[in-house]
């Protein structure tokens, strides 16, 4: 395994630290994504990385910590989304483009104060894509602890969650609440994005929220399923894109590690090619259903 | 649990009283007045946009007239009412949608409680024998989204069942489905409403299919209605009072053919009827 685990990997404290903050991240974004995809709200999750980039942004012009920054902007957004109308279907596109726009700008500012006014190098790179060999350890604490939160929050709504995903009618009638229900998933939806944000950066995160449960939906029949091969998909490309990432420096003579979230984004790419692969193997292998001759469906109901 | 009280065939279960509802300033529904008792199978029949969704959505609880009142056993309405089970129209899962059969009836009975509690046994043997009144069990392991457009109805009526309601409102269930899955479903619902004892609030912008299953039609037009047995609504005068002009009522081999097309009225019946103009 020497080609793939480069000597002194697992000596190191930022590699450990970050292979750790990246497992418990990506348990968190796989769950909270396979929501975000069957509610059909990926563009709102990229909207609030946006929103978790300028607060990102703002976290380190003020010197306070990014992980602060990602997580506080992102709730202001879903709020601020939640007030301009996300919930009505009408005014979703609206509501999530209105809030992207604001925040990117803001973003834009906070980059350029800060690229002019302090020393620090890098520091939209660090934003915009991240840094987990960055991470101090003693972020862990408040990674766990929010991950907990917003695992623990799911599994109470959960249910109603499942069943206004579906969809809404069916879920008002049986008495769900969906404007809470709604707001609530909003707020979860950034506090995930703006932990992801601190692996693989503010505008990457949705490729981590979206990209393995999109991928394990091609794959189950059921929706516990889902969710655990999501998690498995997310965990294996933040590790495994850590790791190549660590290994990068000794590609080259020139020793330089290319960044983390290149390589995740890497992995998550090639496990949605490949279950696209198998998803279409498995349709043309699938006799005619048999349904087809017994009831028709000359309408073409999908 | 479906309340044991009063649950004798005859007796009121749902009544609609004096309901006006307007949105966005428009006028949908107008001094609508009925009832319906237990165990009644009734049509809801209207033209599409006669505000047949809306006069559900009142029922539901989810849009609150300006005027009037709805009861359900005498007792105004409350949200998320039990004894109320509701099959929306065009509803359509994604074929990626990892929710089998099964698991959408399942939700009928939890899927608006918080937490995750275990399913019992007795919840797992409720969801079974729904699967099995609504004759699903073959397709019950599969994913919803891959379903015909009649599996998904019957799938999406035992969705509804479980709960045990004492009415069962579905809108435009036979809409998009092709003749044989109509004559099943409402079959079906039939053998249902009798074995299961509850009673049937169906909307449709066609009637005869459903004329040898209806005890009482709520005939709507001009956002207001008629209701009764069919042979009390489906005449000339009444249907004209109701469309405030002339209507025929045209029976022929037991169909029942409304030609309320005026040059005023864009709202034909014919053009609701295509198979009866074809005969």
């Amino acid at each position: 395994m020497n080609w793939l685990f480069e000597p002194g990997l697992f000596a190191n404290q930022s590699v450990r630290t970050a292979l750790l903050v990246g497992a418990v991240v990506a348990v968190v974004s796989g769950v909270v994504g396979i929501f975000t995809v069957l509610r059909g709200q990926s563009f709102a999750g990229h909207a609030l990385t946006d929103v978790a980039m300028a607060g990102g942004a703002g976290a380190f012009l003020a010197g306070v910590a990014p992980l602060v920054g990602f997580v506080g902007g992102g709730v202001v957004g879903a709020g601020a989304m939640d007030v301009i109308g996300v919930q009505r279907v009408k005014g979703r596109d609206i509501a999530t483009g209105v809030v992207l726009g604001a925040a990117t700008g803001l973003a834009a500012l906070f980059l350029y104060l800060s690229a002019t006014q302090s020393a620090a190098t890098g520091t939209t790179q660090l934003i915009l894509f991240g840094s987990i060999f960055t991470v101090q350890s003693s972020t862990l604490p408040a990674v766990v602890a929010l991950s907990a939160v917003v695992l623990a929050t799911l599994a109470i709504i959960g249910r109603p969650l499942l069943l206004s995903s579906l969809n809404l009618e069916l879920a008002s009638a049986r008495g769900v609440r969906l404007r809470a229900i709604g707001f609530v998933f909003m707020v979860i939806l950034a506090v995930s994005v703006g932990l992801s944000a601190i692996i693989i950066g503010s505008i990457l995160s949705t490729a981590l929220l979206i990209g393995p449960p999109a991928s394990a939906l091609k794959l189950v029949t059921r929706f516990g399923a889902g969710v655990v091969l999501a998690v498995v998909l997310g965990v294996l490309a933040t590790l495994l894109g850590i790791v190549l990432a660590y290994d990068s420096y000794y590609w080259t003579s020139s020793h330089r590690a290319l960044p983390v979230s290149f390589f995740v984004v890497v992995v998550v790419v090639v496990e949605f090619t490949l279950a696209s692969l198998v998803q279409r193997r498995r349709r043309s292998k699938a006799p005619v259903p048999a349904r087809a001759a017994v009831h028709g469906d000359p309408i073409g109901w999908h | 649990m479906a309340l044991a009280h009063m649950d004798v065939a005859g007796s009121e279960l749902l009544r609609v009283e004096k309901v006006d509802v307007s949105i966005d300033g428009r006028e949908i529904l107008n001094d609508v007045n009925f009832r319906i008792d237990h165990g009644e199978f009734t049509g809801l029949i209207g033209a599409n946009g006669s505000g047949k969704t809306t006069l559900f959505r009142v029922i539901l609880g989810l849009q609150t007239p300006q005027r009037g009142e709805v009861t359900v056993h005498g007792e105004p309405l409350q949200r998320s009412n039990r004894s109320l089970g509701y099959v929306p129209q065009k509803v359509l899962f994604d074929p990626d949608m990892p929710i089998r059969a099964r698991d959408l009836v399942a939700l009928g009975i939890d899927g608006n409680r918080y937490g995750l509690t275990r399913r019992t046994r007795a919840n797992h043997l409720a969801v079974d024998e729904m699967l099995f009144a609504v004759d699903a069990q073959e397709f019950a392991d599969r994913k919803v989204g891959g379903l015909s457009g009649g599996e998904q109805q019957r799938v999406l009526i035992a969705h509804a069942l479980v709960s045990r309601p004492e009415l069962l409102l579905l809108d435009e269930p036979l809409a998009n489905l092709d003749p044989g899955s109509v004559a099943e479903i409402i079959a079906l619902l039939h053998k249902v409403a009798t074995q299961q004892h509850v009673a049937i609030f169906l909307s449709a912008h066609e009637m005869n299919p459903l004329l040898p299953v209806m005890d009482r039609v709520v005939y709507v037009a001009n956002g207001r209605v008629a209701s009764g047995t069919t042979d009390e609504v489906v005449r000339p005068d009444v249907l004209s009072a109701l469309y405030g002009h002339h209507v025929d009522v045209l029976r022929v081999h037991g169909r029942v053919l409304v030609v309320a097309g005026q040059d005023s009225d864009e709202s034909s019946s014919v053009a609701d009827h295509p198979e009866l103009v074809v005969e």
